[in-house]
C-alpha cells in the first residue's frame, strides 16, 4: 500500500466522521463548522485525485466566502436549537434506512460496473514534468468552454443582484439626502430680495 | 494510485450521509442547506475521480461550473432565510404553512 492510498484513507475516514457532525451536531454553529473541516478534507483529497487548482477554489470560495456567510447568517439568527431538534429521534429511523438503502444502491452499481472493468487510471494527466493542472484547466476554460464560464460569472452577477435586492430594506422615517434635489436648486429659488421702505428712527 | 471505485464508494457513502441529514434535520432550514452543500461536493466527487480515470479534464471544469453554481444557490438561499426569519421569527420549516402545501 503506497502513501498515497494510505492517505486517501485517513483523509476519506475524516471526512466521513466529520460529516456525521454535519449532520448529528446539536449546535448549528458547530454544524458549519464540520462542514468546514469536511471541505478542507476534501481538498486534500482532490489534491491527491490530481485536481489541484480545483482543491484551491473549494477552500477559498467554500470554506473562505461560502461557510463564513453561513456563519454569519447562523449567528445572526437568533434560533431555538432545542424546538429545532424535536422529531430528531423520531426520524433517525428512517433517515438511516434510506442512507442505507442509498449506500448500498450506489454500492452494487460500483460493483457491478466495475467487474468488468479495469479501474486504474489509464491515462494519468500530470504525468510530464512541468505539467500545471492550473494552466491545462485554465486552457480549457478560455477556449472549449468560454461560453460557459461567461454564462456562469452572469449567474453570479445574478446571485449578487438577488441577495441584495432580497435583504434590502426599506425603512420609513429616515432623514436622507436627495441628491437630485440638492443638485439640482438655483439661487433664485433659495434667496428672496423684499423690498421695503427704509426703517426711520423714531 | 487510488482505484476508482474507493472514491465512487466514498461520494455514495457522502451522498448518503447527506441524505439522511435531510431526514435528520428537516426542521431547520440551515441545516438543511448545509446538507445540499455536502451532496454537491459529493458529486464533485464523482467528477473529479472520472476526470483522473478518463485522463480528461472536461470534468473538472464542469466541478468549476458546479461550485458556481452552489455558491449563487447558498447565497441566494441565505438571502431568502434572512428575509424568512425577519418576517416569521422562525425558520422552522413545519411553520412555513402559509401556501398550504
Amino acid at each position: 500500500m503506497s502513501i498515497t492510498e494510505i492517505l486517501f484513507y485517513a483523509f476519506s475516514g475524516v471526512l466521513l466522521v466529520s460529516a456525521i457532525g454535519v449532520i448529528t451536531a446539536r449546535n448549528p454553529v458547530h454544524a458549519a463548522l464540520f462542514l468546514v473541516f469536511s471541505f478542507v478534507n476534501s481538498a486534500v483529497l482532490w489534491m491527491l485525485l490530481e485536481a489541484e487548482f480545483l482543491a484551491i477554489v473549494l477552500v477559498l470560495v467554500y470554506v473562505g466566502a461560502v461557510m463564513v456567510l453561513f456563519l454569519f447568517v447562523v449567528m445572526m439568527l437568533d434560533i431555538n436549537v432545542a424546538q429545532m431538534r424535536e422529531g430528531f429521534t423520531r426520524y433517525a429511523p428512517l433517515g438511516i434506512l434510506i442512507a442505507v438503502i442509498v449506500v448500498i444502491e450506489i454500492g452494487s452499481v460500483v460493483w457491478v460496473k466495475s467487474l468488468g472493468t479495469e479501474m486504474t487510471p489509464v491515462a494519468s494527466v500530470g504525468v510530464e514534468p512541468g505539467y500545471s493542472n492550473t494552466e491545462a484547466l485554465g486552457t480549457l476554460l478560455y477556449t472549449k468552454y468560454l461560453y460557459p464560464f461567461e454564462l456562469a460569472a452572469v449567474i453570479l452577477l445574478l446571485a449578487i443582484v438577488a441577495a441584495i435586492v432580497l435583504t434590502m430594506r426599506h425603512r420609513t422615517g429616515l432623514k436622507q439626502q436627495d441628491i437630485a434635489a440638492q443638485v439640482s436648486v438655483r439661487a433664485k429659488d433659495r434667496v428672496r430680495v423684499v423690498k421695503m421702505e427704509a426703517e426711520k428712527k423714531q | 494510485m487510488i482505484p476508482l471505485n474507493f472514491v465512487l464508494m466514498l461520494a455514495g457513502i457522502l451522498f448518503a450521509l447527506s441524505v439522511a441529514g435531510i431526514f435528520l434535520n428537516r426542521k431547520n432550514v440551515i441545516l438543511l442547506l448545509m446538507c445540499i452543500e455536502l451532496m454537491l461536493l459529493a458529486v464533485n466527487f464523482n467528477f473529479v475521480a472520472f476526470a483522473r480515470q478518463l485522463g480528461d479534464l472536461s470534468g473538472q471544469v464542469f466541478v468549476f461550473f458546479i461550485l458556481t453554481v452552489a455558491a449563487a444557490e447558498s447565497a441566494i438561499g441565505l438571502a431568502i432565510l434572512v428575509v424568512l426569519f425577519r418576517e416569521r421569527k422562525s425558520i422552522n420549516v413545519e411553520q412555513l404553512d402559509t401556501m398550504k402545501g
